[in-house]
C-alpha cells in the first residue's frame, strides 16, 4: 500500500451514503428555475379547462345555458353532469368508499362546487367562457355546523344516499350521517372512569384546514385515439393508484394508461386523492382529441380540493391522585363536508386515529368516531400526518395537560409518569397496534436538561407575579409536546387501497461501468428521495450515491407502488430499496467469488466491495463486479445485475418526539411572540441529517401556521371566507420562528436499515406544542382549554373572558 | 383569477393621459403600480375595458422640494420613498410607514399616488397623509387643483377624483425639526393590512404635548383624523388617564367592519392600543 490508497474513512466518505449530509442532487435544478412541472408541460395544440363554480353552498341547479358562452371566441365546449353521463362518470368514487359528483348533478352541495368545465383554446377564453354560462340555482338551507348534521329536522344533503341505511363502513344513523367507527373495550373503559379518583373532559377541536401546496392541483390528459392511449401529467403522490382508478372507473385498460407525475411543487397530502379537474380534462380530451390542461387557481385549491382536520373530539381521561393514567374515552365527530373524500386505507375510516393513546400506558381505552356530511367542500386528507395521527397526537397531547393542570402536576413530569417503559416494547397498546421500538424517557429528559426547563418554569413564575402585581401585561407560556405517530402504511394484513395492498417497492438496474438507474413506486414532493434514496443504496452496495440515478413518477417506467403520503416513504420504499440493492449485493457477492476463485462464503463485504476474509490483498471492486457482471458471470448464471423488491412490511414505524415551545401574549393585543421551539426527534437510522432537518423546519412552520392561525372557515351561511393568502394564514420567513433541532436514534427493529420516516413528525408533534404553549399562559388566570386557531383576536377574546382586560 | 379583456394605452404626457381618460370615460382607469387595481381585475371585481397606464410620462416620478414642502410625484415608488434620505430626515414616519406596507416586491411596483387615489381604507398613507396636512394635485381636463388630504376621502373607493383626473403629485408639509412621530400598525403577518393603525405627529414644550395630529388606518370605511383624541392630549405630559381618554376618544370615531383579522369589538380595541402605543413612542422621540 503506498500513500495514496484511500483509508476506510476515505472509501466510506466517498460513498455518500447512509449518515451523510449529502446535497440534494434535486436542487441543482430547483434552484435554477429548470424543474419541470406540470404547467410547465405544453403539448401541441393543447387546450384548457377551466370550472364554472357555485356560489352557493346547497342548491337545486335548475337549468344550465351554455348559448353565449360558446359565442366566445376560442371557447369550443362547456362540459355538464349530463355530458358526464353519457360516458358514466358524472360521479367518481372517493378512496373512502364514498362517491362524488364530478360535475353538479342536480344540485350543488358547497360553495365553489365544480358545475360545468369550460373548455378553450387559452387559459383566458376559458375564463371569458366561465363568466358567460348562466346557472339558475334555487338555493337551499345551507348545513354548516358539523353538530347539527344529525338533528332531526337537518336538511337532507345527499339525495343520493336516499333510503341507504349502510355505508362503506357499516350502518349510518341518519342521512347526514356517513359512518361509525368504535374500537377499544368499551365496559373495560367504562369501569376504570366509575373507579377513576380523577378524571377529566373536555372536547377539544382540531378546526379544518389545508394542506394548501404551494403549486395547486393540476394536470395535462392527452387521448390518442387511434391508439386508445391516455396519457395524464398531473401532480399526483400517488401515480400507479391513480393509474388503476382511471382504469377502472374509465373502463380504458391499464396498459394504456400512462400517467407521469414530473416534479412536484408540495404535495402533503393534497395530491393523494382524484379529483373533478382530472376527470373533466380526461374527457375533454377524449372529446375533443386535443390535450387538455386544468390547473387550478389560489382560491381553487384552497376552497374546492381537499380540506384537512375538521376533527371535534370529546376526551376524558381516568386517572388516579398521583397521576397514573387508568383509561382514556373519545368520541370524534368528523366533518368531511359534503362528500366522504379522505384518503385513508380502505378499512380505516378515521384513518389511525387509534394511536390517540400516545405515548402513554393506557391500560385501557375506547374511541368512537362518527362521520358526517355538511355543505363545505369534500375531505379530509392526511396534511403532512400519517391519517388523522395528527388529530389523534393534538387530542391526547391537549389533553394530558389538562389533566396535569387539575392533578396540579407539571406536565413534563405527568407524561414522565405515564410513559410506556423502553423494557415494555414491542408495546401492544390498548386500542389495538404495536409500536415497534422507544425510548420516551431519555428522549423528554434531553429536552427539559437542554432547554432548562425547570429554569423557564420559574422564570414563568415570576413573571405571573409580577403580572398579577400589574407590573407587566405579557404572559408566558410552556407548550410541551411528547408525540408519537403511526407511519408506513402499511402491513397487507391492514391496510390496503382500493384492494390493492398498501407495500411499495423498487428496481435497480446496474450498468456496467458501476454506476445505476433506481426506480421507486413513491414520489417525491420536496422530500429530496433522488439523494437520500441514492444513500441507502450507496451504503447497501458500495457505489457512490452520484452513480445511482433516482426515477420516480412514471408508471411506465417505475414498478407499482402506493405513493409518497402519511410518512410512508422510508419505511416501505425505504425498506424495498434496501432490499432490492442486497439483492444485488447477494448476485455480485456470487459474481466476486468466482473472479476471486474462493468461496462465496469466505467473502466478506467491506465498504465498497468484497475481501477474501484473512486476505486483504485479495478484493474486488463493486465497480469492477459491475463490469463482469456483464461479461464473466460464473457458468450457468444468467448476465446483467438488477434486481427488484416489493416490500410489505411486517408492522407500522413509531417515531416519536419531544417539543417544548416558549411563548409569550401580549394580552391586550393578543399578539404572541415565540421565543423559543426546541425539537428532539426519533425517527431511527437517520439517512441524511441535513434533509431530516430541512423536514422538521418545514413542517414545524406548517404547525405554528396551523396552530397559530391558519384556518379553512365558513360563516353562518356556508360561504368560505379564508380563500387566498391574505386571510389563511401562510406564514413568510418573518413570522416563522427558529427552530431547535435536536435528535435521539432508537432504530426500527423490523425496518432493514432501522429507519421510521421523519416527515411529518414536525406537524404532528408542532401544533400540540404551540397550542399547548397558549393554553399553560392562559391557564394561571383560570383557562381549562381554548380551542385553536391562537390568532391574535382569539388571544384577546380569551384574555378578555378570564377577565383580564379592563 | 384571470382579468377580462381591456385595452392597454401609454401616453407619454399628463395631457395625453388626461384627454385618454376622458374620451374614453367611465370605462377606463389610470394604471400605477398595479398592485391593488390588477389583483381586483384578476378577480373580476374591477373589469376596466381601458387601462391607462402613467408609467410613460416622466415626469410623474421623482421627490422635491417646494419651499416648506416636499413634492413626491404620483408615480414614485414605496420604494423610492424607502431610498429617498431627505424622507427619511425631513418626514421620517413616512419611511417609517412605507416599510410597514407590504413586502419589498409590492414596494418596487407599486407608488404613493397610486396608493392615496385608491380609497381603499386599508392603505397606510392615506391617514398619514391627513396626519401630515397633505394635499395632492389633481388634473382634468379642466386645469389642475389641490384637494387637502383631509378632504378627499368620501367613503370606501370613493374620492375626490372626478372622472378623467389624475393625480400628478402629493404635497407633505415638512413637519417642525424636533417633532416626535410613531406609526403603529398591527397586522397579522407582511403583506397584511392593518389591523388597525395610527399615526401621530406631535411636538413637545416643557415635558408637554404642544401640537398633535393624529391619524387612523383601516378602522372606518375612509381614513380618519381623529381630532378628539389629539385634542385630549395637547397640554399634557401623557399621563395614564389622558393616553385612557385619547384612545377611548380615537375608538369613539371608529366603525371598522369584522374580518378575519378579528371582530369589531377587537379591532376597535387594538385601534385605541395603536393610538397609546404610537402616543408614547411619539413623545419619547420627540425633541
Ligand atoms: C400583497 C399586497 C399587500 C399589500 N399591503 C399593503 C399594505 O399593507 N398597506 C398599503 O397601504 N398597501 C398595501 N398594498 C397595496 C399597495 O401599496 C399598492 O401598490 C397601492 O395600494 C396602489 O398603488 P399602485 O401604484 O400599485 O396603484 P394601482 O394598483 O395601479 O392603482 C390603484 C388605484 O388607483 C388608481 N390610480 C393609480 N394611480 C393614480 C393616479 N396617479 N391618479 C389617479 N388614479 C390613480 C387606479 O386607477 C386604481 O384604481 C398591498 C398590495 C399587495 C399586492
Amino acid at each position: 500500500m503506498n500513500d495514496l490508497t484511500p483509508t476506510r474513512e476515505q472509501r466510506t466518505a466517498a460513498l455518500e451514503g447512509m449518515g451523510c449530509k449529502r446535497k440534494r442532487v434535486e436542487d441543482i435544478r430547483f434552484t435554477q428555475g429548470k424543474g419541470n412541472y406540470v404547467d410547465d408541460v405544453k403539448l401541441p395544440g393543447m387546450l384548457h379547462g377551466d370550472f364554472v363554480r357555485s356560489p352557493h353552498p346547497h342548491a337545486r341547479v335548475k337549468k344550465i345555458d351554455d348559448t353565449e358562452a360558446l359565442k366566445v371566441p376560442g371557447v369550443l365546449a362547456v362540459i355538464t353532469a349530463e355530458t358526464l353521463k353519457t360516458v358514466n362518470l358524472a360521479w367518481m368514487p372517493t378512496l373512502a368508499g364514498d362517491v362524488q359528483m364530478v360535475l353538479a348533478d342536480g344540485k350543488v352541495l358547497f360553495q365553489n362546487q365544480e358545475v360545468a368545465f369550460v373548455v378553450a383554446t387559452d387559459r383566458y377564453a376559458a375564463d371569458d367562457g366561465i363568466n358567460k354560462v348562466v346557472v339558475e340555482y334555487e338555493p337551499l338551507p345551507p348545513l354548516v355546523d358539523p353538530f347539527k348534521s344529525m338533528d332531526a329536522n337537518a336538511p337532507v344533503l345527499r339525495e343520493d344516499l336516499a333510503g341507504k341505511t349502510t355505508g362503506a363502513h357499516g350502518p349510518r344513523k341518519h342521512h347526514n350521517h356517513i359512518f361509525e367507527w368504535t374500537v377499544g373495550d368499551k365496559d373495560l373503559t367504562d369501569a376504570a372512569f366509575r373507579k377513576a379518583e380523577v378524571s377529566i373532559k373536555e372536547m377539544i377541536s382540531y378546526h379544518r384546514t389545508h394542506p394548501s401546496p404551494l403549486e395547486t392541483c393540476q394536470c395535462v390528459c392527452s387521448f390518442d385515439k387511434i391508439k386508445g392511449e391516455l396519457t395524464i401529467y398531473g401532480t399526483f403522490q400517488a401515480p400507479h393508484v391513480i393509474r388503476t382508478v382511471v382504469s377502472l372507473i374509465a373502463k380504458l385498460p391499464e396498459q394504456k394508461i400512462h400517467v407521469i407525475a414530473p416534479d412536484i411543487g408540495g404535495g402533503f397530502g393534497n395530491k393523494v386523492g382524484a379529483y373533478p379537474g382530472y376527470i373533466c380534462a380526461a374527457v375533454a380530451s377524449i372529446v375533443t382529441g386535443k390535450p387538455v390542461k386544468w390547473v387550478e387557481d389560489r382560491i381553487e385549491n384552497l376552497t374546492a380540493t381537499s380540506f384537512a382536520r375538521d376533527y371535534h373530539m370529546t376526551t376524558e381521561i381516568a386517572a388516579t391522585k398521583d397521576g397514573k393514567v387508568t383509561g382514556l374515552r373519545v368520541h370524534v365527530l368528523a366533518d368531511h363536508g359534503a362528500f366522504d373524500a379522505c384518503a385513508d386505507p380502505s378499512k380505516w375510516p378515521a384513518g389511525f386515529f387509534n394511536i390517540v393513546t400516545g405515548s402513554y400506558d393506557f391500560p385501557t381505552a375506547h374511541l368512537a368516531v362518527d362521520g358526517v356530511y355538511t355543505n363545505k367542500a369534500p375531505g379530509g386528507v392526511a396534511y403532512r400526518c400519517s391519517f388523522r395521527v395528527t388529530e389523534a397526537a393534538y387530542c391526547i397531547e391537549r389533553a394530558m395537560d389538562i389533566l396535569a393542570q387539575k392533578l396540579n402536576m407539571d406536565p413534563a413530569e405527568l407524561r414522565l409518569k405515564n410513559f410506556i417503559k423502553p423494557e415494555q416494547f414491542p408495546y401492544h397498546s390498548a386500542l389495538g397496534w404495536e409500536y415497534d421500538s422507544g425510548d420516551y424517557h431519555t428522549a423528554m429528559r434531553k429536552m427539559m436538561e437542554t432547554t432548562g426547563y425547570a429554569a423557564l418554569r420559574k422564570e414563568q413564575a415570576e413573571k405571573r407575579a409580577a403580572f398579577a402585581r400589574g407590573e407587566t401585561r405579557e404572559i408566558m407560556g410552556l407548550g410541551v409536546s411528547f408525540f408519537t405517530e403511526i407511519v408506513g402504511a402499511g402491513p397487507s394484513k391492514n391496510c390496503d387501497i382500493l384492494g390493492i395492498a398498501m407495500f411499495d417497492s423498487c428496481e435497480i438496474r446496474m450498468h456496467p461501468t458501476g454506476a445505476g438507474i433506481a426506480r421507486m413506486g413513491t414520489k417525491s414532493q420536496g422530500q429530496g428521495h433522488e439523494t437520500t434514496w441514492a444513500q441507502i443504496i450507496a451504503t447497501e452496495i458500495g457505489i457512490p450515491a452520484d452513480n445511482i440515478m433516482v426515477e420516480e413518477g412514471n408508471t411506465d417506467t417505475a414498478p407499482y407502488g402506493l405513493g409518497t403520503y402519511g410518512s410512508r416513504s422510508t419505511p416501505v420504499a425505504g425498506a424495498a430499496i434496501a432490499m432490492a440493492a442486497r439483492k444485488i449485493k447477494a448476485k455480485a457477492q456470487m459474481i466476486a467469488a468466482y473472479k476471486l476463485e474462493v468461496h462465496e462464503d469466505d467473502l466478506e463485504f467491506d465498504i465498497d466491495g468484497f475481501r477474501v476474509k484473512g486476505l486483504p490483498e485479495k478484493f474486488m471492486s463493486m465497480k469492477d463486479i459491475c463490469w463482469a457482471a456483464y461479461n464473466s458471470v460464473p457458468p450457468g448464471m444468467e448476465p446483467g445485475l438488477e434486481a427488484v423488491s416489493y416490500y410489505d412490511p411486517p408492522n407500522m414505524t413509531y417515531p416519536f418526539g419531544a417539543y417544548l415551545c416558549v411563548m409569550d401574549i401580549d394580552v391586550d393585543t393578543g399578539v404572541y411572540k415565540v421565543r423559543r421551539f426546541y425539537a428532539l426527534d426519533d425517527c431511527g437510522t437517520r439517512i441524511n441529517p441535513m434533509i431530516i432537518e430541512g423536514q422538521v423546519h418545514g413542517g414545524l412552520t406548517e404547525a405554528f401556521a396551523i396552530a397559530m392561525g391558519q384556518e379553512i372557515r365558513y360563516d353562518d351561511t356556508g360561504n368560505v371566507v379564508t380563500g387566498s393568502f391574505m386571510d389563511f394564514f401562510m406564514p413568510t420567513a418573518v413570522e416563522t420562528p427558529h427552530w431547535e433541532t435536536d435528535f435521539t436514534v432508537t432504530p426500527s427493529p423490523h425496518h432493514p436499515i432501522g429507519a421510521k420516516g421523519v416527515g411529518e413528525s414536525p406537524n404532528v408533534g408542532g401544533v400540540p406544542a404551540f397550542s399547548n404553549a397558549v393554553n399553560d399562559a392562559f391557564s394561571f388566570l383560570g383557562s381549562k382549554h381554548i380551542q385553536m386557531p391562537h390568532d391574535y383576536w382569539r388571544n384577546w377574546k380569551a384574555a378578555k373572558a378570564l377577565g383580564a382586560i379592563a | 383569477m384571470i382579468p377580462g379583456s381591456f385595452s392597454y394605452h401609454r401616453p407619454a404626457s399628463v395631457a395625453d393621459a388626461v384627454k385618454l381618460l376622458s374620451d374614453l370615460g367611465e370605462d377606463a382607469r389610470p394604471l400605477a403600480g398595479g398592485h391593488s387595481l390588477v389583483p381586483m381585475m384578476k378577480l373580476r371585481l374591477a373589469s376596466p375595458a381601458h387601462l391607462v397606464d402613467l408609467h410613460g410620462i416622466t415626469g410623474l416620478k421623482g421627490i422635491s422640494r417646494n419651499g416648506n414642502n416636499l413634492v413626491i410625484g404620483a408615480m414614485t415608488t414605496q420604494h423610492d420613498l424607502l431610498a429617498s434620505e431627505d424622507v427619511a430626515k425631513s418626514v421620517p414616519i413616512l419611511h417609517e410607514a412605507a416599510l410597514l406596507i407590504a413586502d419589498p416586491q409590492v414596494r418596487y411596483r407599486g407608488t404613493i399616488g397610486g396608493n392615496v387615489a385608491n380609497g381603499d381604507p386599508g392603505n397606510d398613507m392615506p391617514a398619514l397623509m391627513m396626519t401630515l396636512g397633505a394635499s395632492y394635485r389633481l388634473e382634468g381636463a379642466s386645469g389642475a387643483r389641490d384637494v387637502a388630504a383631509a378632504d378627499f376621502y368620501q367613503g370606501a373607493y370613493f374620492t375626490a377624483l372626478e372622472p378623467g383626473e389624475i393625480l400628478t403629485s402629493v404635497s407633505v408639509p415638512v413637519p417642525a425639526a424636533g417633532h416626535g412621530y410613531a406609526y403603529e400598525k398591527l397586522k397579522r403577518k407582511v403583506g397584511d393590512y392593518a389591523t388597525a393603525a395610527a399615526a401621530v405627529v406631535l411636538t413637545m414644550s416643557g415635558g408637554k404635548v404642544a401640537t398633535c395630529a393624529i391619524g387612523l388606518t383601516n378602522v372606518h370605511e375612509t381614513p380618519l383624523l381623529a381630532a378628539d383624541a389629539a385634542t385630549a392630549v395637547v397640554g399634557t405630559s401623557l399621563d395614564p388617564a389622558t393616553l385612557k381618554k385619547a384612545a377611548a376618544a380615537a375608538e369613539a370615531i371608529m366603525a371598522p367592519a369584522a374580518d378575519a383579522r378579528g371582530p369589531v369589538e377587537y379591532r376597535k380595541h387594538v385601534g385605541g392600543i395603536m393610538v397609546t402605543r404610537a402616543l408614547q413612542r411619539a413623545a419619547a422621540n420627540a425633541k
